[in-house]
């Protein structure tokens, strides 16, 4: 699996014990919106065969955000490219350091405990800006403090998807469309 | 189920999104609302796992305020127009330091 957000909702919600279940719906929730980026992608590599194989692993945030910021589709596919290789083996690379050296690292000392709130926050803050984004934040923060003490991990995020589904199935006035991938 | 097949799977899952995007004509995924829907969710998602990281404790409501602190300076940092890198590290060096220090 590289999607990062997806990778930490699937074991934040293991590692509370949560069941399987729920990280599984959790991480594919939140790698839906690689489907889309697919697309934008797609209209700018152009792969065929085997190219398409490979061109789908590494569709993520960044490298979408890459490719469709440059100006002509040579700079796209050439940006597509270097930002997912280059992502995808420091992110592997980096992953396989945890698994080795995390069991001996204190990570409460170190403040690792701040980390992933703080990494999800980092992610969360440039999307508020968007249509509605602010209003769903709330909303789901809400919702998720209303559950976390009476279902099991993982169930308050998946609720929390819920409001996403809601506030998007909602019509919206003119002139509010946007069609950025974000 | 265990955690290599949930992984396993959660994995083979989101790899098949991708690939979905990248096979799939354009005008399938090209609806407004369910484009809008894709682009909501990340945020509701995210907005509750740092909820859930920050007061859940096994189904009680706790806050480890040096964690608090240590998210609240990445806050700052953000507001500040910091990177993700940035903000990663003044998080928990602010949590290492109060839970060192107090």
């Amino acid at each position: 699996m590289f999607t990062g957000a997806s990778q930490f909702a699937l074991v934040g919600v293991l590692a509370v014990a949560g069941s399987p279940f729920a990280a599984l719906t959790a991480a594919l929730l939140l790698g839906l919106r690689n489907a889309f980026y697919g697309v934008s992608v797609a209209g700018i590599v152009r792969p065929s065969g085997l190219g398409r194989v490979l061109t789908a692993h590494f569709v993520i945030d960044e490298t979408t955000a890459m490719a469709v910021a440059q100006t002509g589709r040579r700079a796209g596919r050439y940006a597509f490219w270097a930002t997912g290789i280059g992502l995808c083996s420091m992110w592997n690379l980096g992953t396989l350091a945890g698994a080795l050296i995390g069991r001996s690292i204190n990570t409460s000392a170190l403040g690792l405990d701040a980390a992933a709130p703080a990494i999800f926050l980092a992610l969360l803050w440039p999307q508020l800006s968007r249509d509605r984004g602010l209003v769903v934040a709330v909303g789901a923060v809400v919702v998720a403090l209303a559950l976390v003490t009476v279902t099991p991990a993982g169930v308050p995020i998946i609720a929390a998807a819920g409001m996403a589904i809601g506030a998007g199935l909602l019509p919206v006035r003119q002139h509010q469309q946007e069609r950025r991938p974000g | 189920m265990s955690t290599w097949v949930t992984v396993l799977v959660a994995s083979l899952g989101c790899y098949g999104l991708k690939l979905i995007g990248v096979s799939l004509p354009e005008s399938v995924l090209a609806h407004s609302r369910v484009q809008r829907i894709a682009a909501l969710l990340p945020i509701a998602m995210l907005s509750a796992l740092i909820v859930t990281d920050l007061f859940d404790s096994d189904r009680h409501y706790r806050a480890d305020w040096h964690t608090l602190a240590g998210v609240a300076v990445g806050a700052v940092a953000l507001w500040r127009g910091r990177s993700l890198l940035v903000v990663f590290v003044l998080a928990i060096a602010t949590t290492a330091l109060l839970r060192l220090l107090l």
